[in-house]
C-alpha cells in the first residue's frame, strides 16, 4: 500500500501540471454556444498533447498510458476550471463500442474527430417503457434493401441536442425473446426523420432529450455487430459506462465545512454544533471511502485486471451523500434555505443545486435499486430476479405504463 | 501509487487464514465464551506466537520480524475474521505500539522481545468509568514512582503481565504484582476478557514524556487502524455467514437469498464493508509511513469500520431469523465482538468528533 506517487508518477504529475498551467485558459461565465466552443477547443488541445484519452493506444490517438496516469491527470485538471462534460459519454462509452465492432473504414473516419472534440456522440438506448429494463426496446427497425427503416422513440438521451452522431439499439426481431432480437447501429443524428426534443428536468436544466424516429433510414453498413446480436454489443457499452459514470461532482464535505464555519446555528457557528459534526464525519467517511475505492479500482486496472461490478458502489454512495449533504446545508440555512437564486446564496447555490440534481443522479446509469441487485447477483452470487419474460417472444410480453 | 496488498503480503495473509481456519474455528471461540474462568485460548495464543505474528511489526533488533504495519494489518484482518479469543490487540496494537512510539531504548529492549516471543501479555488501561476519557476523567496519579487509582474496564487486565496506565501526567509502565489487583468483569463479549484494576502504590515507570491525553490519543490512533482491520475481517465473515445461510434457507418455495429485501440488505453490507476497507487501506499506509495524515486517516478508518461491523453483525442475525438469536448459532459471536471492538479504543462518536477536528485543522492550514 503506497499512496505516494512513484518517481515516474511524480514526474508525470509535474509535467501534466506544467502543461495545464500553461494551457488551461480561464473559464468565464458564458452562454451555451461559447461554453461548447471552449469545451471543444480544450479537448483539441488535450488531444494534441496526448492528454485526451490517456489509456487509449497511440494508434487511435491516445497516449498508451496507464490508468494511474489518467487518474493523475484528472486530479491535476480538476484544479483548473476546464472540465467539460460534452465528451464523457462519447469517448467513455460510444466510441469504444465503435472501436470494438465497426469496420476499419468507420473507425478511421470517426475515432480521431471524436477524440479531438470535433464531433460529439450520444448513446440512444433508453425508451419510455424501458426504465431499468434496458432490453425492453420497442423502437423497430425493418430491413428494406440495403437500409433499415427505423420507427420509435428513445428517451433520457444525454446531450443529443448538441451531438452529431449516436449509437442506437433497436428491435429487429419481435418474434424471439427480448434480448435476442436487438441490433446496434451508429447513425448521424441529423438524418431525416430524427427529431430531438429536450426534456425539462425538475432541476430546471435540460441535459436529456426525447428522440423520435419517423421512417429514419440507416444503411446496413452502419450496423455494429451481427443482426439480432445487439445485446452483446450493448453490454460492451454498458461495461464502459461503469467506468465513465459515477463521479458526482459539486457539493462535498469540504464545501459544507466551509459553509458551517460561516453559518450561525442556535448557539454559535454551525461547525460547533455536535449533531452537525457527527453527520459531517459520516459524509467525509463515505466520500473518502469512495475516493479510495476508485484508487483500488485503478490499481486493479493497472495490474491488467478487469474492474468488476464493484464500481457500482461509487454511484450509490456519491448520489446519496450529495442528496443528504445538500439537504443538510439548506436546512442549516433555516428559512433562507428555500431560496434558489444563485446570486443570493452561499457558493452560488451549490447546495440547492445538489438537492435538485441528486434525484436524477440516483437514477441515471442504473437506479440505486438496480445497482444493489447487480452487487447482490454479480458480486455476491445471489439468485437473479424471477423473470417471466426470459423465454417468451418479445411481441407476447405484457405491456404496462 | 498502489492501493492493495503486495503479493508477499497477500501470501502472508492467506497463510494466516489457513492457520486460523485450522486452529480457531467456532468451537475454539466458544471454548472461551462458555467458560467464565477462561480469559483466552492458551493454545491459540501459543500457536500465534510461534508463527511470529506478535512481532511482525516489531524491529528485528527487538526480537521481531521487522516486516511492517501493512503486514500486521493483514494479520489483524484475519484475526478479526476468525473472532480469535486471544489478547492480541491489547498486547500488540496497544502495548507494543505504545512502547515503540514512546519507549526508551532500555524499555524497548526489555519488553519488546518478550512481547514478540509471546512471553508477556499486555493491557492498556485508560478508562475510569462511563464516558470518553478526558483530562478531567483521570484520577489515577503517580507520586514518588508509585501509582494509585482505579481503572475500569481494562481489556485483558486480569491476565496482563505488563500494563500501560494513563495517569494524570502521562503514560506509565506497571508490572503485574505488588500494588496491583484485578477483579474480573462480566462483559458483552466474554471471548475478550476485561477487569477492574486497582492500583495502590504500584511501582510505575514513566513511558515517554508526553502529556497523558495526547500520548493516549497517539496510541489510540495507531491501534484504531489495526482494530479497523479486525473489524473489517469480522464484517466480511458476517456477510459470508449471512450469504451462506440465505442461499441454503428456503421459504415460500425458494431460497431466501432470492428475495430482493435480502439481496439489498446484503448489498448494503457489502457497500459498507468496501467503504471501510478502502479507508482502512489509507489508514494502513498512514500508519506504516507514520504520515502526518495518520490522525485523520485513523479516525476515518475507525468510524467506517465500526459502522460496517456493527451493521454487518446485526443484519447477519436478522438474515438468520429466529435461529440467529440462539446461543448455538454463531452470528452472536460476531455481534458481541463488534461491540467490543467499537468501544475498546473509544466510541465512534468520539472518533467522529476527532475526525472533524482534524478536518478543521487541515482546512485551516
Amino acid at each position: 500500500m503506497d499512496f505516494n506517487d512513484s518517481p515516474e508518477e511524480t514526474e508525470y504529475r509535474a509535467t501534466a501540471r506544467t502543461w495545464l498551467e500553461k494551457n488551461a485558459a480561464e473559464h468565464k461565465a458564458m452562454n451555451h454556444a461559447d461554453d461548447m466552443a471552449a469545451g471543444k477547443a480544450w479537448q483539441k488541445r488535450k488531444a494534441e498533447a496526448g492528454y485526451a484519452q490517456i489509456t487509449w493506444p497511440k494508434e487511435w490517438g491516445g497516449a498508451g498510458g496507464t490508468p494511474i496516469q489518467s487518474v493523475i491527470f484528472g486530479q491535476e485538471e480538476a484544479k483548473f476550471p476546464v472540465q467539460y462534460g460534452y465528451f464523457t459519454i462519447g469517448l467513455g462509452m460510444c466510441v469504444p463500442t465503435v472501436m470494438a465492432f465497426a469496420n476499419d473504414e468507420t473507425k478511421q473516419r470517426f475515432v480521431g474527430p471524436a477524440l479531438r472534440g470535433e464531433e460529439i456522440w450520444s448513446q440512444l438506448f433508453s425508451e419510455p417503457a424501458g426504465g431499468s429494463d434496458v432490453a425492453a426496446i420497442r423502437t423497430r427497425a425493418v430491413r428494406d434493401g440495403d437500409d433499415w427503416v427505423v420507427n420509435g422513440q428513445k428517451v433520457w438521451t444525454s446531450g443529443a441536442h448538441y451531438s452529431d452522431y449516436g449509437i442506437v439499439l433497436v428491435r429487429t426481431n419481435p418474434d424471439v425473446p427480448k434480448h435476442k432480437g436487438l441490433t446496434m447501429f451508429w447513425l448521424d443524428l441529423k438524418s431525416p426523420g430524427v427529431e430531438i426534443r429536450p426534456i425539462h428536468q425538475m432541476s430546471g436544466g435540460s441535459n436529456f432529450n426525447e428522440v423520435y424516429f419517423t421512417d429514419v433510414r440507416i444503411p446496413d453498413a452502419q450496423r455494429l455487430g451481427a443482426v439480432d446480436d445487439g445485446w452483446k454489443v450493448a453490454l460492451v457499452t454498458l461495461m464502459n459506462e461503469r467506468l465513465a459514470v459515477g463521479g458526482a461532482s459539486g457539493a462535498s464535505p469540504k464545501e459544507i465545512l466551509a459553509l458551517a464555519k460561516d453559518l450561525d446555528a442556535a448557539d454559535g457557528p454551525l461547525i460547533q454544533d455536535s449533531a452537525f459534526r457527527q453527520r459531517l464525519a459520516d459524509w467525509y467517511v463515505q466520500s473518502e471511502g469512495l475516493r479510495n475505492t476508485r484508487m483500488r479500482t485503478m490499481t486493479a486496472l493497472s495490474r491488467g485486471q478487469t474492474p468488476g461490478p464493484e464500481s457500482s458502489i461509487g454511484k450509490i454512495i456519491a448520489a446519496n451523500v450529495l442528496q443528504d449533504l445538500g439537504n443538510a446545508a439548506i436546512e442549516a440555512e433555516d428559512q433562507y434555505g428555500i431560496i434558489n437564486d444563485p446570486a443570493l446564496l452561499p457558493l452560488k447555490g451549490l447546495f440547492q443545486g445538489a438537492v435538485m440534481n441528486a434525484p436524477g443522479l440516483r437514477i441515471a446509469g442504473g437506479t440505486d435499486e438496480i445497482l444493489k441487485n447487480i452487487i447482490a447477483e454479480r458480486v455476491l452470487g445471489l439468485p437473479g430476479e424471477i423473470r417471466t419474460d426470459k423465454d417468451a417472444a418479445f411481441k407476447d410480453l405484457a405491456v404496462g405504463r | 501509487m498502489n492501493f492493495d496488498y503486495s503479493d508477499d503480503q497477500k501470501m502472508l495473509k492467506d497463510e494466516a487464514r489457513k492457520f486460523l481456519a485450522a486452529k480457531c474455528d467456532a468451537k475454539v471461540v466458544r471454548g472461551v465464551l462458555d467458560n467464565a474462568d477462561r480469559a483466552y485460548d492458551e493454545a491459540l495464543w501459543k500457536g500465534v506466537a510461534e508463527q511470529g505474528w506478535l512481532g511482525v511489526a516489531i524491529p528485528e533488533e527487538f526480537g521481531g520480524l521487522g516486516m511492517g504495519h501493512v503486514e500486521l494489518c493483514g494479520l489483524a484482518e484475519e484475526l478479526g475474521r476468525a473472532c480469535a479469543p486471544i489478547p492480541f490487540a491489547s498486547t500488540v496494537y496497544f502495548v507494543a505500539e505504545a512502547l515503540m512510539k514512546f519507549g526508551s531504548q532500555e524499555q524497548k529492549a526489555k519488553w519488546l522481545p518478550k512481547i514478540a516471543a509471546g512471553e508477556v501479555i499486555g493491557a492498556f488501561a485508560t478508562a475510569e468509568g462511563k464516558g470518553p476519557v478526558t483530562a478531567r476523567s483521570i484520577g489515577t496519579s503517580v507520586s514518588g514512582g508509585k501509582l494509585s487509582g482505579e481503572k475500569i474496564p481494562v481489556t485483558d487486565g486480569d491476565v496482563a503481565d505488563l500494563i500501560v496506565v494513563l495517569a494524570k501526567d502521562g503514560l506509565y509502565l506497571v508490572e503485574k504484582g505488588e500494588g496491583v489487583s484485578a477483579e474480573v468483569l462480566t462483559t458483552l463479549d466474554p471471548t475478550r476478557s476485561a477487569a477492574k484494576l486497582t492500583f495502590s502504590g504500584a511501582p510505575a515507570e514513566r513511558l515517554g514524556n508526553e502529556d497523558g491525553i495526547a500520548a493516549m490519543q497517539a496510541v489510540f490512533d495507531r491501534a484504531a487502524v489495526l482494530l479497523a482491520f479486525e473489524q473489517i475481517g469480522g464484517a466480511d465473515k458476517s456477510l459470508e455467514m449471512a450469504k451462506e445461510y440465505a442461499l441454503s434457507r428456503h421459504a415460500f418455495g425458494r431460497a431466501i437469498a432470492g428475495y430482493q429485501a435480502i439481496k439489498h440488505k446484503l448489498a448494503d453490507i457489502y457497500v459498507k464493508n468496501e467503504v471501510a476497507r478502502s479507508n482502512a487501506y489509507f489508514g494502513a499506509w498512514a500508519l506504516n509511513t507514520d504520515a502526518g495524515d495518520l490522525p485523520l486517516a485513523a479516525a476515518t478508518a475507525r468510524v467506517a469500520a465500526s459502522e460496517a461491523f456493527w451493521f454487518a453483525s446485526k443484519e447477519n442475525i436478522q438474515t438468520h431469523g429466529g435461529i440467529g438469536f440462539t446461543w448455538e448459532a454463531d452470528p452472536q459471536l460476531y455481534y458481541r465482538r463488534s461491540r467490543q471492538l467499537s468501544l475498546v479504543a473509544g466510541a465512534p462518536a468520539t472518533w467522529r468528533e476527532r475526525l472533524v477536528s482534524q478536518l478543521e485543522m487541515k482546512n485551516a492550514a
